[in-house]
């Protein structure tokens, strides 16, 4: 793939030295972890496809795109509302965030106690090795953690087209109206970059794409409910993962693709793992591409992923927008209530997540939950305690994995999921 | 049936032979740098039906032998320490590269359990290289903490910045047998944590090699103001555990 897209590299400004090691090691974890698995859904191929093509294909879309002056917007969080972009005749793209790159750089400019996904993102800069990072036109950082506001202070002297978007820590009515306003903004800024005026046609356009998008997830997300599993939680991992970069309409037909399949082996109480399972839920801090590490210890454990409590998971998708306003104002009021939904650890008070995460684990029957914590992640590793507390309340098995993108750690992740396995199984 | 348990840690190797749930052998050795040969070594000239693995190298040793098993540290320990006392309901492990605390059931099933994380900070790696840095041999250095007149305050729970704390200590003409004392408390203090956020109740047991250093037991004994429990050969409980539950499955 390389050869075919290194002019395109190139001319983004990239590393391609860096970057074909990236994809060299990119790929060799995507075959050890993705292909070696058993009983893969065939819709699977598509987002085999998709990922061999990430930095190749897509980009080259992208670029199109941007020929016929379509603008490019990139984002690392789930508050950036897609709505608007795609209102707006943009497209918007998740940027690069989930390896360990250029750690020696990244620690000339950050604190080495700071989380891998901060971490990594600038690492991706700095080595140039992110071409949704290079190909985009405005990159929105948002206000989240105190570690992401304090980085993109940084991000700012490091690229010429950041936008920062402020958010709220409280849900109040102070804190939604703070949230509507920056709405506000960004649909100008959006209009501004793009040179396109929102209407009240483009933005009911734009929130039923994604909402597509959406109930697309939430169609496979219902039949992991079944036993035995259709579908392993890697490959369902790598949807909600591909939800951030892929071409919306495409993926949204792919998805339902997929889960057409998954009805059929249902129907023919077909499995990707025997029935009885282990049945794990993950919940905590998002896993960007290629994030695999836990997921990939658990399904070669002997259990199962039936559900990510994640803003890459239902977090960050369970929720749609009303589409039902008639005027501007009204369908900017519905993209601000659903955004306001979203139960991210920076929001205090935040019992609507522990709820969530109990409702989740009833509702896939999950045995028990492995809370994810990246280290110095503090709003969700926090959270951890309480929300360990109030499953165990519930009688509902939980452990706490604090962990990183390094490798050094697989040895004793993997005695730990194995004994929480043996655990909820015996 | 004769069912094995072989226990590869990060130090030693152990194995034991059971029949009809009753001990019929026991061996170790080291693990040395090959624990596949020194697995093979121990295993030499004896005869089993079925073996199941536990320990670090556990997945490696199921590789080797096709017809093994494997359990993890913390279900076999769970299952060697409620042989030895049926009335366990908590378990503290302390071996060579790992520490774990455990809480148990009344019917001894694993009901939470806690584990250190990367580093060999409150281990028996950790006592063992602070043993060297004050020039004691690994089996005088409890007894030889447990002679101390008074406690010192180690800060440092990372093994390396201990090892530079130690050296201040001694450069300052502290006493070598206190120093030790103090090194064993911050080792205690960390077991007493764990065991704590799993909930420990009850009849405490305390396995794994570090179980035979007399210091750790008794401070430990004095933190949780309770007698805990160590079995004959703590060492052996893992490889117990693990040759159990394979005679148990039959």
């Amino acid at each position: 793939m390389s050869n075919d897209y290194a002019p395109m590299w190139e001319s983004l400004g990239m590393d391609l030295k860096a970057h074909d090691a990236l994809l060299d090691v990119l790929g060799q974890g995507y075959q050890d972890i993705y292909l070696a698995q058993k009983n893969r859904p065939e819709g699977m191929s598509y987002f085999d496809f998709v990922m061999s093509e990430v930095h190749g294909l897509r980009i080259k879309e992208l670029l199109d795109e941007k020929k016929q002056n379509r603008k490019i917007i990139g984002s690392y969080c789930v508050f950036v509302p897609e709505e608007i972009v795609l209102a707006g005749g943009a497209t918007l793209v998740g940027l690069c965030s989930g390896a360990d790159f250029a750690i020696e750089d990244v620690e000339k400019h950050l604190p080495r106690n700071t989380c891998s996904l901060i971490k990594s993102s600038f690492g991706f800069k700095l080595g140039r090795v992110c071409p949704y990072l290079e190909s985009a036109d405005m990159i929105v950082g948002e206000n989240t953690c105190d570690g992401k506001k304090k980085a993109y202070e940084t991000f700012a002297g490091m690229v010429d087209n950041l936008y920062v978007m402020d958010l709220p820590q409280v849900k109040s009515s102070q804190g939604r109206s703070l949230l509507k306003k920056e709405f506000e903004r960004f649909k100008t800024a959006v209009e501004e970059l793009t040179g396109n005026k929102i209407t009240v046609d483009t933005l009911k356009e734009g929130i039923k794409v994604v909402n597509a998008k959406r109930a697309a997830l939430h169609r496979l997300a219902t039949l992991r409910k079944a036993d035995p599993v259709p579908i392993s939680g890697l490959d369902a991992l790598l949807a909600n993962q591909v939800f951030f970069y892929d071409n919306p309409a495409r993926f949204t037909e792919s998805v339902n693709k997929i889960c057409d399949e998954l009805e059929v082996r249902i129907k023919e109480n077909q499995g990707v793992f025997p029935a009885k399972t282990p049945r794990i839920l993950i919940s905590g801090c998002p896993m960007a591409v290629p994030n695999w590490k836990l997921p990939w210890i658990i399904e070669t454990s002997g259990a199962v992923i039936v559900g990510e409590e994640s803003c890459v998971g239902e977090r960050g998708t369970r929720n749609l927008t009303d589409d039902s306003g008639q005027s501007l104002d009204e369908l900017m009021e519905a993209v601000t209530d659903r955004y306001f939904k979203v139960d991210c650890a920076i929001f205090t008070p935040n019992q609507k997540r522990s709820d969530h995460i109990v409702e989740m684990a009833k509702a896939y029957g999950a045995n028990g939950v492995i809370h994810y914590g990246l280290q110095f992640c503090q709003p969700y590793i926090m959270e951890s305690i309480p929300v360990e507390n109030t499953l165990e309340n519930l009688g509902i098995p939980c452990m706490r994995i604090e962990t990183d993108y390094g490798m050094e750690d697989m040895g004793q992740l993997k005695t730990r999921v194995e004994a929480f396995i043996e655990q909820i199984s015996d | 049936m004769i069912c094995a348990g072989i226990d590869i840690g990060s130090r030693s190797i152990e194995l034991v032979l059971v029949e009809n749930q009753k001990v019929i052998e026991t061996r170790q050795t080291d693990t040395g740098f090959d624990p596949i040969s020194q697995a093979k070594k121990v295993m030499e000239g004896i005869k089993f039906d079925k073996i199941m693995a536990t320990g670090y190298g556990r997945n490696l040793f199921e590789l080797a032998y096709d017809d093994a098993l494997t359990v993890t540290e913390i279900k076999a320990h769970a299952a060697g320490v409620r042989l030895e006392f049926p009335e366990a309901l908590a378990i503290l492990d302390i071996g060579g590269q790992d520490s774990k605390s455990i809480r148990l059931n009344e019917q001894g099933r694993v009901m939470k359990f806690e584990m250190n994380d990367r580093c060999a900070a409150g281990t028996g790696k950790f006592l063992e290289i602070m043993a060297q840095n004050l020039g004691f041999a690994l089996d005088e250095f409890g007894p030889a903490a447990l002679a101390a007149q008074k406690d010192l305050q180690i800060n440092s729970m990372c093994t390396v910045f201990a090892e530079s704390e130690v050296t201040s200590l001694i450069a300052k003409g502290q006493d070598r047998q206190e120093i030790a004392r103090g090194l064993h408390l911050s080792v205690v203090k960390r077991a007493v944590g764990m065991l704590n956020r799993v909930g420990a109740q009850g009849p405490i047991v305390f396995s794994g090699g570090v179980a035979q250093n007399p210091c750790m037991v008794k401070m430990v004994s004095d933190a949780l103001a309770k007698e805990i429990l160590v079995p004959e050969s703590p060492q052996m409980m893992g490889a117990l555990g693990a040759a159990m539950i394979m005679d148990a499955r039959g």
